[in-house]
């Protein structure tokens, strides 16, 4: 099968990738939408660097046919804050040193954001096994962990301010 | 790590799939989660010229329970049967057991067919589905067929399914008594260096039935019909485990590779399927 026209909504704006269905969700995402946030790390599913959101799913981009994802809403971490306006989570690694090398992070990050969706309130144990796909070379993930706790914490009193 | 070129269908119900399996036989395959085939894929150990993604169908994603049984469709997600409160309350080792799979990433997109249906003897899923003595349905082109879980598999990546058939459903009786699934492995994401699932029923202070399996242990999933009859009518007490786990040591075939010798799998298999016979037994 050669190149297939694949639509897919990511970071909320519809865009139209040419690709074969072979190629991997992680090279459409960094080589034709310019999106090169998501890293590519281990390429074997093991590490966690490519992890971006698919349906509402923390999915490692490595393991993902392009044609897979044909008509998926995916976010990458470009979608959830900019240099300009960074995400809870963005501003918790960087006050809290969650991150080193910053290879893993935007990985890291995104399925944070998942585990806070589904879980706003995590223990310490539930985040370390909600990251447990993610690997940091860097870190010895404690920082990491005391980052998303406290993006959890923060998220959690501005929605009770609002109420 | 870019896999041979295929043709990409995405039918939206078991009869279109079927209907591409006919036509294309052995050059389709069916893909699922893909966390098994894709890797697989990658390596270009497995090749494919006509790919069937059956994430349209939606006659495969359900989780059922009425009259004593759990029903799973193929392509249930271990992300869903961990969060299916209903299939905690019915059978809750099926929780524990897709907890220990991958990590969540791969649990997102793994589903409990694909764990079952290809084979694999490091799956964890195919061993649990032993030890409830689960039957598989497999829809072909001339109707549909039930295969016992215990009568499913034959070699590594070898089962009674034939190319045209897909594993559509999984369904067991509502499990009654203690439950435990233990898995040793080296790392989160690893296969099982041994994994034993128990589950027991107690009268008084004795045990009436039970049945253990083992997985990644042998090139096939092991349901040890020895190391639960040794356990019936017993206390479940440190002899009576001891035998037991004599009994299930005995029926499995492990072999050497990167997560040790044999005496080693040998060794650590009978530590987890005494800590399996002891976890259940304290909730029966």
């Amino acid at each position: 099968m050669g190149k297939q026209i694949y639509k897919m909504t990511v970071n909320g704006q519809v865009k139209e990738v040419m690709a074969e269905p072979r190629e991997l969700l992680i090279y459409v995402l960094r080589e034709k939408l310019d999106l090169t946030g998501p890293h590519v790390g281990c390429e074997t599913s093991h590490c966690g660097a490519c992890t971006v959101e698919m349906n509402g799913m923390s999915v490692k981009s490595c393991t993902v046919f392009a044609a897979q994802a044909d008509g998926a809403e995916i976010t990458t971490i470009e979608g959830l804050g900019d240099p300009d306006g960074l995400h809870v989570l963005q501003e918790a690694f960087k006050e809290h040193h969650g991150l080193q090398c910053g290879y893993c992070t935007p990985g890291m990050i995104t399925r944070a954001h998942r585990l806070l969706q589904e879980n706003p309130n995590p223990t310490e144990v539930e985040v370390r096994m909600g990251i447990a796909g993610n690997l940091c070379r860097c870190t010895g993930y404690q920082n990491i962990v005391k980052s998303i706790l406290a993006a959890a914490a923060q998220i959690n009193a501005a929605k009770e301010a609002a109420e | 790590m870019i896999p041979a070129a295929f043709e990409y269908h995405r039918p939206s119900d078991v009869a279109g799939a079927l209907s591409l399996l006919s036509t294309h036989g052995d050059d389709a395959r069916v893909l699922a989660g893909g966390h098994s085939l894709i890797p697989m894929m990658k390596l270009r150990m497995a090749s494919v010229e006509h790919l069937v993604d059956l994430q349209d169908v939606a006659e495969l994603k359900g989780i059922s329970v009425a009259d004593g049984h759990v029903t799973l469709g193929a392509m249930v997600t271990q992300h869903s049967l961990i969060e299916s409160a209903e299939l905690a309350e019915a059978a809750p080792i099926v929780r524990e057991a897709a907890l220990q799979i991958a990590d969540p990433q791969v649990r997102y997109m793994g589903t409990v067919g694909g764990n079952v249906a290809n084979g694999d003897p490091g799956n964890d899923m195919p061993g649990l589905m032993q030890c409830l003595d689960a039957r598989f349905t497999l829809q072909g082109p001339n109707g549909s067929r039930e295969v016992a879980a215990r009568a499913y598999y034959e070699a590594a990546y070898f089962t009674a399914r034939a190319d045209d058939e897909i594993l559509t459903q999984i369904s067991f009786a509502v499990p009654v008594g203690g439950y435990a699934y233990e898995k040793q492995k080296r790392k989160v994401g690893d296969y099982a260096t041994a994994a034993c699932g128990v589950v027991l029923a107690k009268e008084g202070a004795l045990c009436t039935s039970a049945s253990v399996a083992m997985t990644n242990l042998a090139d096939v999933p092991v349901w040890s019909e020895a190391a639960g009859a040794a356990l019936v009518g017993t206390d479940c007490g440190p002899e009576a485990v001891k035998t037991a786990v004599a009994a299930a040591v005995a029926d499995i075939d492990p072999a050497e590779d990167n997560r040790g010798p044999v005496a080693f799998k040998r060794h650590v298999a009978g530590i987890i399927i005494g800590r399996a016979i002891s976890r259940a037994w304290s909730r029966a």
